[in-house]
């Protein structure tokens, strides 16, 4: 490279164009699709007619009545589901960041030859299906499960806790399922925290509590901000933990989402006009980060 | 009077392994005080035992009088300027230089004024808002200096804080920070492995080694009278000779030379017997006819290697030692050939006895 030897750049577009396609094919097409779908009108069986209109946003949004006569109104029920969602993603972001970020400096804090043997073990449950773990986690947790059973008979409790099918039940799994995907990006992060800053933020008479907050938290705040989004886009649009562990209570856009395309009871160009708000809301959110991050000069 | 900084049998171990032998050290107020060592003598240890980084296993450490072996680092009173300057990457050159201020309470206006004026010190005044990625090793350096005096620290640590720098920045920083250190009055406690630096800098030194102090002293006291073999031989360039002391008489020794050759010189202590002796290849003069009169210590010449200032004539006495002379690159200098037989004169102070 230092060479300036630049012969290889008009080759660069060639080369690239496989992988262009890739993500042409089976990333922005199918978003592409979605959008067109939203605003085409309900086939009865599944499926879509080729009619352009707005009735998958406007039942989204609003409501006229249980027969469609009254004037129009604020419809709540789906702006619910998806404060819900949000809510419990955030929650879970939250959660996630409180336990990931010691776990994460723990992890790199430990001798380079331990560190691996920490790593695997935080993924070894990653091996096996999110299905069957989050069917576990139900099974765990139901009223006459090893929990309420064990704690039972510790005289802990009088009765069975009923978790399954709570808000709670769901975070639990939400939170459960992502806490890696928050612990991996800090790691990496605090493993490139060079350890002679909190060494002269102490020399300068900074106190551990002051040192963290003004020093590392600021240092390693990129990896903080990919574990947050890593975690919080997919508990948002998560569908597994809320329809295993929830009831209709803790209904998530996901699940929402996932019930429209499934058999005669679907109903396609709504399901993709959720899909359609959800991918917008998520990317304000990113585009709101992507501003703040380039104004604080950060990475 | 009070020592600045005071140590008393300071031990440090890790595990089974002893890194500190129990040293003890007096540094007094307004010195530029020099720990000199090859990597792993333990220089960066005491440092960093001074700074409150590393606990002493056991062992007293004093701040004029008052005792902060057991003190966290952020209560002391010190300040550290680091080998690779850990300046804050998230933070303005001004943010960082105020930085320790800002930790003692001290109000903004007066923190940045202050701030301000360290920067105008190091002569860094117009990249006070630059963030320390977009400065030069040498840049960041000064920002470094500056940070750990912003404070003004009784006593000011500094871990090799040249070595990351290239040779003229590094040459033009010694001055300035001795320049610094005057003009300040703050005891500079400076760790290095580079005896040039020390030498140059230095009111005292220390040199180190396997985690003990072998000798403290003057630039001049340890090039010239080196108490034992280590410092004879890590300071500068030296023979060491292994010679037949006869006899020790009111500090000077006579001694036999491998060749057979005897002199008299200064001795530390030593009594008669097996010891070491260290010539300066400098203070050897040589003749190139070998025989004139006084000429009874003789070598051989192998090579003559042109230096520049200098010229290094490498030759072998009676018994095959290896010796080696610095001659001074002038006009009137008579260069000797490959095989020729030399005449050695040592002036005087040019041989020492050392004590092992």
């Amino acid at each position: 490279m230092a060479g300036g030897d630049d012969s290889w750049r008009p080759l660069a577009r060639p080369l690239l164009l496989p992988a262009w396609a890739v993500i042409g094919v089976f990333s922005l097409l199918p978003v592409l699709l979605m959008a067109v779908y939203s605003f085409l009108t309900r086939e009865f069986r599944g499926g879509v007619e080729w009619d352009f209109t707005l009735a998958a946003y406007d039942q989204f949004f609003v409501t006229r009545g249980l027969f469609g006569d009254e004037p129009p109104q604020i419809e709540w029920t789906y702006i619910t589901i998806f404060w819900r969602s949000i809510w419990q993603a955030a929650v879970c972001t939250g959660l996630c960041l409180i336990i990931g970020f010691p776990t994460a400096w723990f992890i790199a804090t430990r001798p380079a030859q331990t560190r691996g043997i920490w790593l695997f073990l935080i993924t070894i449950p990653y091996w096996v299906n999110l299905l069957i773990r989050t069917v576990s986690l139900k099974f765990l947790i139901r009223d006459n499960g090893p929990l309420n059973e064990a704690l039972l008979a510790l005289g802990l409790i009088d009765s069975p806790l009923a978790l399954i099918n709570t808000n709670l039940a769901v975070q639990l799994g939400l939170f459960y399922s992502y806490l890696p995907f928050m612990v991996l990006p800090i790691y990496a992060a605090v493993e490139r925290y060079n350890f002679a800053l909190s060494e002269a933020a102490a020399d300068l008479y900074a106190s551990r509590w002051t040192t963290l907050r003004e020093i590392v938290l600021p240092v390693v705040k990129p990896g903080l901000i990919a574990g947050c989004i890593l975690v919080f886009v997919p508990a948002l649009g998560a569908f597994l933990a809320p329809d295993l562990l929830g009831g209709a209570k803790t209904f998530m856009i996901g699940s929402l989402i996932d019930e429209q395309f499934r058999g005669s009871q679907g109903n396609w160009p709504f399901g993709a006009a959720a899909s359609m708000i959800l991918m917008t809301l998520v990317l304000m959110v990113l585009t709101y980060h992507a501003r703040n991050a380039a104004r604080g000069g950060g990475t | 009077m009070t020592a600045a900084v005071h140590l008393q049998d300071v031990v440090k171990r890790y595990g089974s392994v002893t890194a500190i032998h129990g040293v003890s050290l007096s540094i007094a107020d307004n010195e530029f005080f020099t720990l000199l060592g090859p990597s792993g003598c333990g220089k960066t240890t005491i440092l960093r035992m001074i700074a409150g980084f590393e606990a002493t296993t056991s062992g007293e450490i004093r701040l004029f009088d008052d005792d902060i072996a057991r003190l966290d680092p952020n209560h002391r009173p010190v300040n550290t300027v680091f080998q690779h300057y850990a300046l804050f990457p998230h933070m303005s050159v001004i943010d960082n230089v105020a930085f320790g201020l800002k930790m003692k309470g001290i109000d903004a206006a007066s923190r940045r004024a202050r701030a301000g004026k360290m920067l105008e010190m190091v002569h860094l005044s117009q990249f006070a808002d630059r963030m320390p990625a977009q400065l030069s090793g040498g840049q960041q350096q000064r920002v470094a200096l500056a940070r750990a005096l912003a404070p003004a620290p009784k006593v000011l640590l500094l871990d090799e804080p040249l070595s990351a720098l290239d040779l003229k920045l590094r040459q033009a920083m010694r001055v300035e920070l001795k320049t610094l250190q005057q003009e300040t009055g703050i005891t500079f406690i400076f760790v290095t492995h580079d005896q040039e630096e020390a030498l140059t800098m230095s009111d005292r030194i220390a040199v180190m080694s396997d985690g003990r102090v072998q000798q403290v002293g003057s630039a001049r006291a340890i090039y010239e009278t080196p108490d034992n073999r280590f410092v004879a031989d890590f300071i500068g360039e030296t023979n060491i000779l292994e010679v037949e002391v006869d006899a020790v008489d009111a500090g000077r020794a006579s001694l036999t030379l491998p060749g057979g050759h005897r002199l008299t010189c200064p001795s530390a202590s030593a009594a008669p017997g097996r010891h070491a002796l260290s010539i300066r290849p400098e203070r050897v003069t040589i003749t190139l006819d070998s025989g004139s009169p006084d000429a009874g210590f003789t070598a051989t010449v192998d090579r003559v290697v042109y230096l520049g200032t200098d010229l290094q004539v490498l030759a072998r006495l009676a018994d095959n030692t290896p010796f080696t002379i610095r001659l001074q690159n002038a006009a009137r200098t008579a260069i000797p050939d490959p095989g020729q037989t030399i005449g050695l004169h040592l002036e005087e102070g040019a041989a020492r006895l050392l004590t092992d």
